[in-house]
């Protein structure tokens, strides 16, 4: 396996599905930050077969890495500290997120009004469906947004 | 201030005041006739609608009210390019109430989010209808006396019918229901309908292909049209509009108090010998859907 440097302090973003590394990269503006970042793409995963890691040297404090569950809700999220894992976590699932997803149906409102945002509610739980909330067709596919929000309904 | 976006925006208690409403209004319509007494009516109508429209319109003049609005999109300032954001901000300052019918799914609540009067979605592409799916309710109601216990036939076009699924999720609501769902294979109900709605709350249910098998078990049928303009392609819309097609010879095999009930407009799945059948009771649907609209117009414009 490909060897990155051990990062002494920072976030290393685990099993994300393959090719979702990139989507991931530009949401959190990762090419704005002033510290070192590693893709990794297409690793071999016990787990998975192939999946994408990304690691970030220093911290995203602005950030809130749960709405990466809405982007892909099977990734982990390693924080490191000493060169050690301290904490291992998976991100919730956001109850709604607004441009992060895009909604693709050609019927919908959001196909030509302009200035709305994208605006999606998690509908299913169990299997991570999320709905625009304006047409309600479940979202499917690859996140497309580069900024958005997440809130709480 | 309280908007209509979906059917299930009315919780059970306010759907029966609804109903009771407007069997008051059928019951004594001149009673109503003062109870929007200067008050305003905009129908905002993005694509072509006779009965929605004209529905809205004579509820509206029914209560002493009066109306404005547009009847296309052409003729209104969505030609120039105008969102229906801007548009509601500024027909809130004209009109009291709103009606919005757009053919994209989702506009009645952009509208809603922007508006400073009641907005009632009057049809939202193949999306919503929830003054059809009260219509629904108060005409099985009136004629049948209760949503409990029945077995309720969906005929035709299944998977891009806003009324069936909406009147499949207001139904649902009520206990010991059953439903026929009547479909060629290309039109059945949308996987997420049986899965968050049906499956989700134990309701059974069953997918038949054969109209006159099914008919004989029904309480209530409930046909709907292929509709030519919810089909990207021509080709497929003629291969499938003639698929069911309700007689006399079907009407045979249902029971007596069975009822057809039928959004309209129809074109040709109800041939025109069933309706003196007095189990045709599609046209006096469309009658109580004025006197449903008059009771929404009331309870929206009190809260």
């Amino acid at each position: 396996m490909l060897n990155i440097d051990v990062i002494k302090r920072g976030i290393v973003i685990d099993h994300i599905k393959v090719g979702g590394a990139m989507k991931i990269y530009n949401y959190l503006n990762l090419e704005h930050l002033d510290c070192s970042v590693a893709i990794i793409k297409n690793a071999r995963s016990n787990k998975m077969g192939r999946k994408d890691i990304i690691k970030i040297e220093g911290m995203l404090d602005e950030i809130d890495l749960d709405i990466l569950g809405a982007i892909d809700p099977n990734i982990t999220i390693n924080i490191i500290e000493n060169g050690e894992i301290i904490e291992k976590k998976n991100p919730r699932l956001p109850e709604y997120v607004e441009n992060i997803l895009k909604c693709k149906n050609p019927r919908c409102i959001t196909s030509v009004e302009q200035g709305i945002p994208h605006s999606f509610k998690l509908t299913d739980k169990k299997k991570g469906i999320y709905r625009c909330i304006y047409c309600e067709q479940a979202f499917d596919g690859v996140p497309s947004m580069v900024s958005g929000t997440v809130n709480k309904l | 201030m309280k908007h209509i976006i979906t059917p299930t925006d009315l919780t059970l208690e306010e759907l029966d005041e609804l109903l009771s409403l407007s069997e008051d209004i059928f019951r004594d319509p001149k009673k109503y006739s003062d109870a929007c007494y200067r008050k305003r009516l905009a129908t905002l109508f993005y694509e072509p609608s006779t009965r929605t429209r004209l529905s809205f319109e004579a509820a509206m003049l029914n209560l002493g009210g009066s109306v404005i609005g547009f009847s296309s999109a052409e003729s209104s300032s969505a030609a120039k390019g105008e969102s229906i954001a801007d548009t509601i901000r500024v027909v809130s300052s004209y009109a009291d109430i709103c009606a919005i019918r757009h053919p994209k799914e989702g506009a009645p609540l952009v509208a809603s989010l922007h508006s400073s009067i009641p907005v009632i979605n009057a049809g939202d592409g193949g999306h919503n209808h929830p003054t059809q799916t009260f219509t629904d309710l108060f005409t099985i109601k009136q004629l049948k006396g209760r949503f409990e216990g029945l077995t309720v036939g969906f005929c035709g076009d299944l998977k891009f019918g806003r009324t069936v699924h909406s009147l499949i999720s207001a139904l649902s609501r009520y206990s010991n229901i059953r439903f026929i769902l009547i479909s060629p294979d290309e039109l059945k109900v949308p996987a997420y309908i049986k899965d968050e709605i049906l499956d989700a709350n134990n309701i059974p249910y069953e997918e038949v292909r054969s109209l006159e098998k099914a008919i004989p078990y029904l309480d209530i049928l409930y046909m709907t049209r292929v509709q030519k303009e919810r089909f990207f392609n021509e080709e497929d819309y003629i291969r499938l509009k003639d698929t069911y097609i309700l007689d006399s010879n079907k009407m045979a095999l249902a029971k007596e108090d069975m009822l057809v009930l039928h959004p309209l407009p129809r074109v040709n799945e109800i041939s025109v010998e069933v309706d003196n059948d007095p189990r045709a009771v599609y046209f006096k649907q469309a009658q109580f859907g004025v006197y449903v609209r008059m009771a929404l117009i009331m309870m929206l414009l009190r809260d």
